[in-house]
């Protein structure tokens, strides 16, 4: 199911563009977890780093992240906004978004 | 899901960033020689800004140039707080230099006057042309001047329409300031769709909260074109709690539609001849996509852009991608935080085309805050998939803040309101 990135290349881009590419990763998506994990950062900030009163994501573990999500979801922990969300989103993508912001530390320099 | 590194989990899952912290060899790639791959987004508000950011946070190698016509971006997020007196219109607006300098976009501060789909090039009223590999407009809403009989761009200095935030935000603020004690403040809310569907309504009661408190005699009336409207059991009950009796909502079948305006008399008159007088008016009138976007035409009947629901491209012309306001987006409203979401999935699909890579499958999200008052928030939240249908919001999921909530919950809302002000300036602008 997983196509290697390189496969993806040859076809439209022909030999050259192997030489110039990572071809350690294998992308199954231009990354469907971060498709996901982008339209959180509207409220949680860039790279889940908030600048105001919405609660961080970025720089937390995944675990975390993963159990948070799903008590939204099912309502065992107490959430304004957060519940109504989580319930548009699968297992897989929760732990997609869970991975996403868990190995993601994008600290800003500086203001 | 414990203990990943980064790249452990970008194996499993696949992204882009991983690309880009290798040295992303788009620019080498696209053009296979040439220079970079171009883009040129026309727009610097929550739709382009945040998609020109995106698209080099995803692909540095790409060459990304936004023209955008102000020198800084006020938001109309907040600007109904300015109105209120709440804030002030420095609060709301932010300027280009982090975009420039720390993403490496190339803003001009010019007006993109013509596109030519065919040879892809853009004409700016400075009269530079830039040719583009992909060409992205967000260039919002266009008023729809005559619509409503004497309301032209001259009639909007007497009766603001305070629909695109700046110095109609101030004049319309000025205007609510100067009135008497006992005056009528009317807002003109338009048909759907249109920009902003809670809009109105959230100024009507912010408006409501600035009179009470200085000109408690006064009062608010919004005649409307529609018969209901977005979080309209939570604005009913929160003005009912804060400003009771101050604001009467004149629905579509009771009235509500205006069709003429008299800037002298300061009277609106409806569909049925009445007339209502108002100290201050505030006509919201009818609007369309951009004018860019008329002028290329890449709007249809309807006034607004038919697009590929993932992609955002063009349904008139090849690689020209609409996004915010403007587009046709299914079922997401025309909202900053829709604007941007979709900024984000027009960044992967161009990113993805130009590098030869499949597109991800799309999500997208809105979420908007509305204050009823300083320390009373409500909102309203959607989760989109594509379906046959579209953008469709996944069912079960989203909707409004409980009607019934207690105070703790509104003031929460209410500071979280702030917080989303904060985090969206920041994904466009930091
Ligand atoms: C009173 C009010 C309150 C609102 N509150 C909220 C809210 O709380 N939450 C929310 O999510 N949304 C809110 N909105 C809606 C939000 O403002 C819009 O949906 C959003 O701005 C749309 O983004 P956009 O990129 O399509 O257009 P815009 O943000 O309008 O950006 C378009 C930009 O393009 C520039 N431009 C246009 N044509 C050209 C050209 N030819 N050349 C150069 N530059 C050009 C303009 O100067 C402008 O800066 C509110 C709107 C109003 C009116």
């Amino acid at each position: 199911m997983r196509r290697s990135i390189v496969t993806r290349f040859i076809a439209p881009l022909g030999i050259l563009g192997i030489m110039l590419l990572p071809t350690s990763v294998s992308a199954d998506e231009l990354s469907r977890a971060s498709m996901l994990s982008y339209t959180c950062a509207g409220c949680h900030g860039t790279d889940g780093i908030s600048p105001g009163s919405i609660p961080s994501i970025g720089c937390k573990s995944a675990d975390v992240i993963e159990k948070a999500l799903k008590e939204y979801r099912s309502g065992k922990r107490f959430s304004t906004v957060m519940g109504r969300h989580v319930k548009g989103y699968t297992d897989q993508e929760i732990q997609l978004i869970a991975g996403f912001f868990g190995t993601y530390c994008n600290k800003p320099t500086k203001k | 899901m414990n203990n990943y590194s980064r790249r452990d989990f970008m194996k499993w899952a696949g992204a882009a960033s991983v690309f880009s912290a290798m040295g992303w060899p788009l620019g080498a790639l696209a053009k296979m020689g040439r220079s970079a791959a171009k883009v040129v987004v026309i727009g610097g508000g929550y739709g382009g800004a945040t998609c020109a950011k995106y698209i080099r946070k995803m692909a540095p190698g790409i060459e990304v140039t936004l023209i955008e016509q102000n020198k800084r971006y006020t938001t109309c997020p907040f600007s109904n707080t300015v109105i209120g007196g709440l804030k002030k219109i420095e609060d709301i607006t932010h300027g280009y230099d982090n975009l420039r300098n720390r993403h490496g976009v190339n803003v001009i501060h010019d007006i993109a006057e013509e596109v030519n789909p065919a040879k892809k090039v853009v004409k700016l009223k400075g009269g530079a042309k830039l040719e583009y590999d992909k060409l992205i407009m967000s260039p919002g809403i266009e008023f729809m001047w005559g619509k409503i009989e004497g309301y032209d761009q001259a009639a909007s200095e007497v009766m603001p329409h305070a629909w695109k935030a700046g110095p109609q935000t101030t004049l319309l603020r000025a205007k609510i300031e100067a009135m008497r004690d006992g005056g009528t403040v009317i807002i003109a809310a338009p048909a759907n769709p249109f920009r902003c569907p809670p809009g109105p309504y959230e100024r009507a009661s912010l408006v409501a909260n600035y009179l009470k408190k200085h000109k408690p005699k006064s009062k608010v009336i919004v005649l409307d074109r529609k018969d209901k409207f977005s979080k309209q059991a939570l604005f009913v009950s929160g003005g009912e709690a804060l400003y009771p009796g101050m604001i009467e909502w004149v629905s579509k079948s009771a009235g509500g539609t205006v069709v003429r305006v008299d800037t002298k008399a300061m009277e609106v008159e409806n569909n049925n001849g009445f007339t209502y007088q108002g100290d201050v008016i505030n006509v919201i009138p009818p609007h369309r996509a951009g004018t860019i976007a008329q002028r290329t035409g890449l709007a249809d009947k309807s006034g607004w852009c038919p697009i590929n629901q993932t992609t955002f491209e063009s349904r008139k012309h090849k690689d020209i991608h609409i996004i915010g306001d403007s587009a046709i987006a299914g079922k997401m409203p025309k909202s900053g935080y829709a604007a941007a979401s979709e900024g984000k999935v027009c960044a992967a699909a161009v990113v993805a085309e130009l590098g030869g890579l499949n597109m991800p499958e799309p999500s997208y999200v809105n979420t908007c805050y509305s204050l009823v008052g300083p320390e009373y928030g409500i909102s309203v939240a959607a989760v989109y998939r594509l379906t046959k249908k579209g953008i469709t919001p996944v069912k079960g999921a989203g909707g409004g803040s409980p009607k019934v909530a207690d105070s703790t919950f509104r003031n929460m809302e209410a500071v979280y309101a702030q917080g989303w002000y904060d985090s969206t300036v920041a994904d466009m602008f930091r």
